[in-house]
């Protein structure tokens, strides 16, 4: 499996943010998306999943395996938004991001476990600190199968130890296989890292 | 698809969900009626099924700008538009629609005979207004779905929503009522009308969920 973009351009209300990008992520790799604010990180995961339109160029996964039909399908995009609901405890809020996007290797209960939440499932999600709510939706990624993992400052809000946590669970993910894009300012304690750098609006 | 229509359920019961400002309007409308009208009983029971129709109309419109909004501002709706390979987004709409009319319409028009005996309807008028009612409110969740999802990413859209759906919710009214007329008033036919309003649910059912996925996805931004 490779995540392949050719010549990729991307705008946000008119200003080209970045063009000609090319870069490759082959199966078990990871990249990472460094740059000031500003320069598109975000717009260029958020391309990838298929949620903006590109203005030019092309970005595609090739050799899917898992039975996935395209990119988009592929992916699982960990937002600025946690993509919880407030009012259902953190369980009911996974278990419905589970059955809907295809049951992943770990059950909620493990998925929980391993992010470090597991005595507090039944809470409702609005009642979680900030680091605890970005752990929860980092369970969200171990409950559901997906092969690329789109995350967007995932380590915001988490603490030393959550971010080593997260590290180990990022490193699980490559070794099984999959790609993660990732844009961040901070290193995020992996080993096999490709790096793209998109300047300031040059 | 089981999972999202019982989440929506979930979310619309517990706290905050709004499912009884529905019918507290509802309620409220109705009943100021005959204080405005006066006490007339035979002009009551000649207008109550239109005031029926009515009140439920702008009690459905009332929550359904949320419909998407709160999907959209948790990050939710990303994730759902992301998933529209292995679940057509239409069919997510629907199942949307349906979660909520279920949770905020569907008690409307349970509540709809006893706020009939207020306008001292016969029960035969009571029993064809619910009826229509329970057929053509889905058409109106149907139709508010297409404007939730235009009007998704203002953020003060909920008049807005309303304004744009009004005029595409005008035939369901004037069949519903119509229909609802139909059953008491001799010369005036029932069926006819009811099955246009049952007509009008059905091709809302698949024009309204093609629609509102087609505006929601050119809105992710």
């Amino acid at each position: 499996m490779r995540l392949i973009a050719e010549n990729l351009a991307g705008e946000r209300g008119g200003d080209l943010l970045f063009e000609g990008l090319d870069f490759t992520v082959p199966s078990g790799e990871a990249l990472l998306v460094t740059g000031p604010n500003g320069a598109g990180k975000s717009t260029l995961l958020r391309i990838i999943a298929g949620l903006l339109a590109k203005a030019a160029g092309q970005v595609r996964l090739e050799q899917i395996s898992g039975g996935f039909e395209s990119l988009t399908a592929a992916s699982h995009y960990l937002g600025h938004l946690n993509a919880m609901k407030p009012v259902l405890s953190v369980e009911e809020n996974l278990r419905f991001w589970g059955s809907f996007n295809g049951q992943g290797k770990l059950s909620i209960a493990d998925a929980l476990e391993r992010v470090g939440l597991g005595d507090i499932g039944y809470l409702p999600f609005g009642y979680l600190s900030t680091g605890q709510k970005r752990r929860a939706s980092i369970a969200r990624l171990l409950v559901s199968n997906r092969p690329v993992w789109l995350l967007d400052e995932p380590t915001a809000g988490l603490d030393k130890a959550s971010e080593r946590q997260f590290a180990a669970l990022m490193q699980d993910h490559l070794r099984g296989g999959g790609i993660i894009v990732a844009a961040t300012h901070l290193p995020l304690g992996l080993g096999n890292t490709r790096e793209l750098a998109l300047g300031a609006a040059a | 698809m089981g999972a999202l229509f019982i989440r929506d359920i979930r979310l619309g019961l517990r706290a905050g969900g709004g499912v009884l400002i529905g019918i507290l309007f509802f309620l409220a409308v109705i009943t100021v009626v005959p204080f405005g009208v006066g006490p007339d009983l035979k002009l009551l029971a000649r207008i109550g099924a239109a005031m029926l129709w009515i009140g439920a109309l702008l009690a459905t419109l009332l929550g359904l700008d949320r419909l998407f909004q709160a999907d959209r501002d948790d990050g939710s709706l990303d994730l759902l538009i992301m998933a529209s390979e292995r679940h057509m987004l239409a069919l997510t709409v629907l199942i949307k629609c349906l979660a909520h009319w279920t949770v905020s319409v569907l008690p409307l028009v349970v509540a709809s005979p006893l706020l009939g005996l207020f306008m001292n309807m016969e029960p035969a008028a009571i029993g064809a207004t619910t009826l229509t009612l329970l057929v053509g409110t889905p058409a109106i969740t149907l139709i508010g779905a297409v404007g939730a999802a235009v009007a998704v990413s203002l953020p003060r859209g909920g008049l807005l929503v309303s304004v744009i759906i009004l005029p595409l919710t005008v035939p369901v009214l004037i069949f519903g009522v119509s229909a609802s007329y139909g059953a008491v008033e001799d010369p005036a036919p029932f069926l006819a009308p009811f099955l246009i309003l049952a007509a009008i649910t059905l091709f809302f059912a698949v024009l309204g969920p093609l629609a509102a996925a087609a505006a929601l996805k050119s809105s992710a931004d």
